[in-house]
């Protein structure tokens, strides 16, 4: 269930959701995504509100319409990569910009990250 | 898309009371409609006048091209704020008196939405609670297939876990052929089932806008620019 902030668009918070599951694995490529009707009731909005979802997956490429089927999850990887690099994208200069407000200089910020990854790293014990 | 409501330069006064003056928007198939005021401020006179149950003082308001009267009642669905149901009948009573009033009763929708709203055929309907009593109201009116919904607070007193069942109902059994106005002071929990809000302040309407356009432009939730526009009430 996504936990609905409604001083943003309902339908952009619902893209991210979707896209989310996407990079997550939770909806694969070539997956049936549920219909209209299906996800505005789960999650208990207006059906034109999650039309409009589909509609901007679909232009984002996301998203493919089988006639007569319903909605499916792209099969193209490269797509499926792109919203995983958009979204690290995003996580990524939220971050800087926020390091940056606390005054640290590139390379003090570079080397805190590799620092902070390693240690993740040996917390949970992978070797990447 | 075509126009299934169409209100013109209303004014309705009350002998020497004004309830509603210059109101005039439209609204397209498909839409919900969210009619948002403080009290007093003519939601419901304005609920009534597309209703056909009272008369504009001057304009015109029509439903489907029509101007409202005997036909366009036909096509409407109006769920009041007062009951319309009688004490002594039972839920399934209830259910019989709208079917026998409504060429359009769907009295196969009107079972599912009894068994989906935990309504209980054999109650009396002066037994139940105010949320079941809501619940109930609410099935005889979406229970038609009209082409506009009229509900005026579905959701007035009701928990917070009954005002969810009751929107589970709106988004579940909503045609999206047709359109629905709902009157509400709630915001929180209902604004995301609306696609456009019409706000009314001392009769007037003040904003018609789409919800998407509120947040994106105005960075702002419905309620709380409903909490802004309303805040020297």
């Amino acid at each position: 269930m996504i936990e609905f902030d409604n001083n943003l668009p309902i339908y952009m918070q619902i893209m991210s959701y979707l896209k989310k599951q996407i990079i997550v694995g939770k909806l694969k490529p070539s997956d049936k995504i549920p219909s209209v009707r299906e996800l505005a009731s789960e999650l208990q909005i207006n059906p034109n509100t999650v039309q409009r979802t589909f509609s901007e997956l679909e232009r984002e490429g996301i998203v493919e319409t089988r006639r007569g089927l319903g909605r499916y999850v792209t099969s193209e990887e490269s797509i499926i990569m792109g919203i995983k690099k958009e979204m690290a994208g995003e996580l990524i200069e939220h971050f800087i910009q926020g390091m940056q407000e606390l005054g640290f200089a590139s390379n003090e910020i570079i080397s805190i990250v590799s620092d902070a990854v390693e240690s993740k790293g040996e917390e949970r014990g992978d070797n990447p | 898309m075509s126009v299934v409501l169409e209100v013109k330069d209303i004014h309705k006064s009350y002998w020497r009371k004004t309830a509603l003056s210059d109101v005039s928007f439209t609204i397209e198939r498909g839409k919900v409609i969210g009619l948002l005021g403080s009290n007093g401020s003519g939601k419901t006179t304005l609920m009534k006048l597309i209703a056909g149950l009272t008369h504009p003082t001057s304009g015109s308001i029509k439903v489907g091209g029509a101007t409202v009267g005997h036909d366009t009642k036909r096509i409407v669905s109006y769920m009041p704020d007062i009951p319309l149901t009688e004490g002594w009948m039972k839920v399934k009573d209830a259910v019989s008196f709208y079917r026998d009033f409504y060429a359009d009763f769907d009295h196969a929708k009107a079972h599912e939405m009894i068994s989906f709203m935990r309504l209980n055929e054999q109650d009396r309907v002066s037994s139940l609670s105010k949320g079941m009593q809501e619940r109930l109201q609410l099935t005889l009116a979406l229970s038609r297939n009209a082409s506009l919904y009229l509900l005026d607070e579905p959701i007035g007193g009701v928990d917070p876990v009954a005002r969810g069942k009751i929107l589970d109902a709106l988004v579940e059994y909503y045609n999206p052929e047709s359109s629905i106005i709902l009157t509400t002071h709630l915001l929180t929990d209902i604004e995301r089932i609306f696609d456009e809000v019409i706000m009314l302040k001392q009769g007037k309407l003040i904003l018609q806008e789409d919800v998407e356009t509120i947040r994106m432009k105005r960075g702002k939730s419905v309620d709380e620019l409903f909490k802004e526009v309303y805040a020297e009430c």
